[in-house]
């Protein structure tokens, strides 16, 4: 009597041998795997309630200094290296692997106003408020020898902010008028001049090394062209623009952060009105710094927070904030695209992840193709109402919280007031003004 | 100086000269002409002489008018013939007229000089004024301007980069691979100078030894030693090394050879010689060294269990698969797919460490080990499968000294026989082989029963290999039955069981079940009372409408459910009450049409009686009705089905899922929601929209959709691994920006993008400038897949 009993092959899941992937037999038929959307719906969510669980971006705090950290600057070739000047003259260069100062000098009487590294990294320049741009070695100094800069300028009037060529040995400086200088030289290569005004800080481009941006306090932001040594253009703003970033990717887009509490990304080849404007901060935006990849970039405030914006979006992403933290006045994104760096008010340099939930650290692969899929996932459902509402969950200090409401009230009020205006006047005398050409005054050739 | 009198220029008054002086070159030739007049005119001095004062007069006035520079011309007054001083044809006949330059010059004409002389002044009058320099400020903006629109223009080449960038499915940074390069440590230990006086100390004593630091990192002493090979053990070595070649390529060129013979006949007797020699070679060493024997057989063992994990000979390979397609037709075929198993066979058998030498010894001992198994009981009981505890032993077991020798040697045992007629093997082997293929397909036609296995096996002593593998593969056949049998032995019970348990369990269910509901509905916190509440509410609501004739067991059955029967059963009679009032009106509104008409025609609207007549096949009210009703009937919740047929049972076409199976996976869905047209006779409510699945759902189309069908397309796709294979998985969840751990990014250069390196000049001589490597950098960069 034969009877059929369930036999499976052996050879078809033994392996031959143990260094052989096991095989594991799938069916994808679409029938045995059904409810596909209300599964990854699931995903979805559980990955934006973990993302938001393990939203721990703050990773330290580097303190040493004895006065507001006035400006920071990143090694150009150590990812591990950073520097900082303080409010007391005092430049500290700290290891961010082992979260210490590493070197500390007295480099100015006064304010640090600006540092800059050069491109090669062996030495570093700093402005400050006695009216001299230094020259240190980045290393420390050997036995014996004495701390002193390597080269000392001594300038005419105080220079507000310094920054070195991507590619040359050449440096801007900044005060009454932008100077150009070659560092072998005591005297500026050229000065580029266009009004007079205090300008507060001056960037190369760091594409078209060439460009320079800069901006003063007569609420204008102007652009330099160091080969036929002329300004080039100038636009007027609503208010005084405090620093501008170049983007690192996108050779003719920079950022400038307005006291208008606003961020405005600007085209150089179309000024006459901002790209993008970028809003959620509640008081003057000090500082800004682009990431590496040119994708976002973040800003440092006087309300006391630190927002990442995406490059092509009005509003942030994420906002860091701590109970200590005061009024944060540079903040930095490391070269590798990973933490953020910002100084402020309070004497203390804070290091952040760029990616709040990001797990530090190396991962397994598995771990990798999880985190892709999770990150898929959250792109995917981003629309739907309850995962919107999981992942936009932020807290916020009170006072922010409340200057938003109260900014949101202000401008609903004022929108209202101008419908009202628009509703009783002649039609076409109130015109509609868009966002973003609101807050340009004029456009200077 | 446009109107010259000739005495006057002969006289070449001091005011004349003056001016003569202060003239051009064409000044100078007039004078010299009038010097040449004045020579012609010598001759008449005298008669001058009386014009003298007249001329003097002249003069001053001259002089005077010179003063003021304007009245020059008038003064210029003629009173002598023209022919006089008509050499330059030049008319001054009234002192109001003018002469004009280009008349002057007319007679030398011819002279280049002058011609050059007259263009340049026509040239002179012709040119207009210089306009006025620009002021600072627009020279400034003008420069500025131009350079804006240069500069914004050398920007404007990155913009295909830009765009593609931010167009990319995936970038990797740092987009430049840098190329680390580790400095050797002697450029690292060199460069380094000691500068404290510890320092200093340790590397004084680092030193004394004089330990290298180049790159081959030897001593002087190991160089010397390394030097010193001879030349003579040189060249004995290079001897050695030729002639290993040499052989080496002998033998390989044999083997190729040897190899290439396609003749079986000839593998089959090199096969069968090397199995003797093998043979041979093991029973000498068995006399000699029974050590080394042990040693080769557990060699053996070591051979087999590699076989059993192999499935090198289990006809599961290419070619044996194409073999076993062809044994159908093809006896060769058979043959050799029977060869292969039969090799596995053997292969996999175990072999027993026991000396042949102390075989007739042993024997007894294994009948002795075999007594608890009887051997006859074994053969007798072989039909019965419950007999058979250990069926593979008992089968085996009389064979244990042939496979012993079989598979000793690894090429199977054979037969004295054989041992004996060396020479004339080869066909007696084909002729057994034809015998046994024969006795084999005999027994295979009468269909092979057990019984008939074990005669085999009796009758044949197992005299040589094939009739062994044969035997083999009659006990495998009686295994594979006697496996099978004590498996459906096994599954029997369970299925007894099972058939058994609902019989037990199924009254003790149907006794449970309303206690287990009610159970379900235990309330232990207050969320769940007040949850609870509702639901009968909404139970009791509804219920009543469905089926109106039920309610005094409904009520009696509430009364025993509910603690407080006294106060619930008010509240109910009031619902009770305006339920029964709000269904008569049902009821009455079922039947409208035939009253009202009734009215109608008592009044004598004939129009009316009309429309009924019209409409009389359509039953609106009717209609409206059952439509009502098949929408309350949709809008019911439906159970939820989850028996799954096969699962713990039987299953297969004809079998139903048990009973007890369906009342467990069959889930009743909570009742649904009173509907709010519940107490609206005609009026439907589509209650379609869910309320609670709408706060999950989309509301507007998300921005960078164009169409809800599109976004619904995107969410409908899935993409997680349980849905798509691996590497359609990884392609999907490709992350957008790809960066690695402490690399430096660094910002976007000319020299990264090609196309915009070419454009620039700079760009272009970095290009050519940049080594081959370089280029192949720029080339290959596939990080960047675009849309």
């Amino acid at each position: 009597m034969r009877v059929k009993v369930l036999s499976r092959n052996p050879d078809d899941y033994v392996r031959e041998t143990k260094l052989d992937l096991q095989r594991v037999p799938r069916n994808y038929d679409p029938a045995l795997h059904p409810f596909e959307v209300a599964r990854e719906y699931v995903r979805a969510l559980n990955a934006t309630k973990l993302e938001r669980v393990f939203a721990k971006p703050f990773l330290s705090s580097l303190d040493g200094h004895r006065d507001g950290v006035n400006c920071i600057a990143k090694h150009p070739k150590s990812l591990s290296t950073v520097l900082s000047g303080a409010c007391d003259g005092e430049v500290r260069i700290w290891n961010l692997t082992k979260r210490q100062c590493i070197r500390a000098l007295q480099a100015h009487e006064g304010f640090v106003r600006g540092m800059c590294a050069r491109f090669c990294g062996t030495s570093f320049f700093t402005v400050g408020d006695d009216k001299t741009v230094k020259q240190w070695k980045m290393e420390s100094p050997g036995y014996g020898e004495e701390e002193e800069p390597i080269h000392t300028i001594l300038g005419k009037t105080v220079y507000t902010g310094i920054d070195h060529h991507w590619k040359d040995a050449v440096f801007a400086t900044c005060g009454q008028q932008v100077d150009i200088w070659d560092e072998q030289r005591t005297s500026p290569m050229c000065s580029l001049t266009w009004g007079f005004d205090s300008i507060s800080s001056v960037k190369f481009n760091p594409i078209e090394t060439y460009l320079l941006g800069s901006c003063a306090s007569d609420r204008n932001i102007v652009l330099y062209d160091m080969r036929q040594s002329t300004p080039l253009k100038k636009v007027i703003l609503n208010m005084r623009t405090n620093t501008l970033c170049w983007n690192p990717m996108e050779a003719f887009i920079f950022t400038a952060a307005n006291e208008d509490y606003n961020l405005y990304t600007f085209d150089m080849r179309y000024l006459t009105s901002p790209v993008m404007v970028h809003m959620d901060h509640v008081s003057a935006v000090l500082d800004v710094d682009y990431s590496p990849t040119g994708k976002e970039f973040v800003s440092a405030s006087f309300d006391k927070s630190v927002r990442i914006f995406p490059v092509d979006k009005g509003h942030s992403r994420e906002v860091y904030h701590t109970k200590r933290m005061q009024h944060v006045i540079t903040v930095k994104w490391t070269s590798d695209n990973k933490y953020i760096l910002c100084g402020s008010d309070e004497m203390n340099i804070r290091l952040w992840k760029a990616n709040a939930s990001e797990k530090l650290g190396v991962l397994a692969p598995r771990e990798k193709a999880a985190m892709n899929y999770n990150q898929k996932l959250k792109e995917k459902f981003q629309h739907h109402p309850q995962i919107k509402r999981i992942a936009r969950h932020r807290h916020l200090p009170k006072s922010i919280y409340c200057q938003i409401k109260e900014q949101r009230i202000m401008r609903e009020a004022r929108r209202r007031k101008e419908l009202n205006r628009r509703k009783h006047s002649k039609p076409g005398s109130v015109p509609v003004v868009s966002e973003k050409k609101k807050h340009i005054v004029a456009v200077v050739q | 100086m446009a109107t010259v009198t000739s005495r006057a220029g002969r006289k070449c008054g001091a005011s004349c000269r003056a001016e003569a002086s202060r003239s051009t070159a064409l000044c100078d030739a007039m004078a010299e002409e009038w010097l040449g007049t004045e020579a012609a005119g010598s001759g008449s001095e005298e008669e001058e002489e009386q014009d003298d004062g007249e001329r003097r007069h002249q003069q001053l006035l001259e002089a005077v008018s010179a003063l003021t520079g304007r009245k020059r011309r008038k003064l210029a007054e003629r009173s002598e013939a023209g022919a006089q001083v008509s050499e330059f044809n030049v008319s001054c006949k009234g002192a109001g007229e003018k002469l004009v330059l280009s008349e002057l010059l007319q007679p030398i004409r011819a002279r280049s000089a002058l011609s050059a002389v007259k263009k340049e002044l026509n040239r002179v009058k012709q040119k207009k004024a210089v306009e006025l320099p620009l002021s600072k400020e627009e020279a400034e903006r003008v420069v500025r301007e131009a350079a804006y629109v240069k500069s914004s223009k050398d920007v404007g080449k990155w913009q295909p980069v830009v765009l593609q960038n931010r167009r990319a499915e995936q970038l990797v940074f740092p987009l430049k691979e840098e190329i680390v390069a580790v400095a050797p440590l002697e450029q690292v230990v060199s460069a380094w100078k000691p500068r404290t006086p510890l320092e200093q100390e340790i590397f004084g004593l680092l030193h004394k030894t004089q330990q290298p630091i180049t790159d081959p990192l030897l001593t002087p002493q190991e160089k010397a030693s390394l030097q010193a090979m001879s030349l003579e053990e040189a060249k004995r070595r290079r001897a050695e090394l030729q002639k290993a070649r040499v052989l080496q390529s002998y033998y390989e060129a044999k083997a190729r050879r040897e190899k290439k013979i396609k003749s079986k006949k000839y593998h089959r007797v090199l096969k069968k010689s090397k199995r003797r020699k093998a043979l041979k070679e093991f029973e000498m060493l068995q006399k000699s060294d029974p050590e080394a024997a042990l040693a080769k057989l557990e060699e053996l063992d070591q051979l087999r269990m590699e076989e059993r994990m192999s499935l090198k000979h289990q006809n599961k390979g290419k070619w044996a698969r194409s073999r076993a397609i062809m044994a159908k037709y093809d006896l060769e075929a058979r043959k050799a797919m029977q060869e292969q198993l039969a090799r596995n066979k053997e292969l996999t058998q175990k072999v027993r460490v026991e000396l042949p030498e102390e075989e007739p010894a042993d024997v007894p001992e294994e009948d002795l080990t075999s007594t608890a198994i009887p051997p006859v009981s074994v053969r007798a009981n072989k039909a019965n499968p419950w007999m058979l505890g250990k069926p593979s032993d008992p089968a085996q077991e009389p064979d244990v000294p042939e496979d012993l020798g079989n598979a000793a040697v690894p090429v199977a045992v054979e037969n004295k026989e054989e041992m004996s007629e060396e020479e004339e093997e080869l066909s007696e082997e084909e002729a057994l082989l034809q015998d046994f293929q024969q006795k084999r397909q005999a027994r295979q036609r009468q269909s092979g029963s057990p019984e008939q296995h074990s005669e085999e096996l009796t009758v044949l002593p197992c005299v040589c290999s094939v009739t062994e593998q044969d035997g083999s593969l009659g006990a495998d056949e009686t295994e594979e039955v006697s496996e099978q049998l004590p498996g459906d032995g096994s599954i029997h019970p369970v299925s007894v069981e099972e058939q058994v348990s609902p019989v037990i369990e199924l009254p003790s269910q149907a006794q449970e079940e309303p206690l287990l509901s009610e159970q379900l509905h235990r309330v232990q916190t207050m969320e769940d009372i007040e949850a609870l509440a509702s639901e009968e509410l909404t139970a009791e609501q509804e219920k009543p409408v469905i089926v109106g004739t039920e309610k005094p067991a409904r009520r009696q059955q509430e009364g025993r459910a509910t603690a407080k029967p006294a106060e619930k059963s008010a509240t109910k009679k009031k619902i009770i009450s305006l339920q029964s009032v709000l269904s008569g009106k049902l009821r009455e509104a079922q039947c409208p049409n035939l009253p009202a008409v009734m009215v109608e025609e008592e009044d004598g609207f004939d129009q009316r009686g009309v429309i009924t007549e019209a409409f009389a096949g359509d039953d609106v009210v009717a209609d409206f009705n059952r439509e009502k009703h098949k929408a309350e009937q949709a809008a019911k919740p439906q159970p939820l089905n989850l028996v799954l047929p096969g699962w713990g049972e039987w299953g297969g076409t004809g079998l139903k899922p048990s009973n007890k199976k369906i009342k467990r996976f069959l889930i009743k869905p909570a009742p649904a929601p009173p509907r709010k047209d519940q107490h609206l006779p005609h009026v439907i409510i589509s209650e379609q929209r869910n309320i609670h699945a709408a706060a999950h759902q989309v509301s507007e189309l998300p921005f960078p959709f164009e169409s809800h069908q599109q976004f619904e397309q995107c969410i409908r796709t899935p993409i997680g691994s349980t849905w798509n294979t691996q590497r359609a998985f990884q392609k999907l969840t490709a992350p957008r920006v790809v960066t690695r751990a402490g690399h430096i990014i660094q910002p976007l250069s000319a020299e990264d993008v090609p196309s915009v390196a070419a454009t620039t000049d700079s760009g272009t001589k970095l290009a050519l400038e940049t080594p081959p490597e370089q280029h192949k950098q720029f080339s290959r960069r596939p990080h960047k897949r675009t849309r």
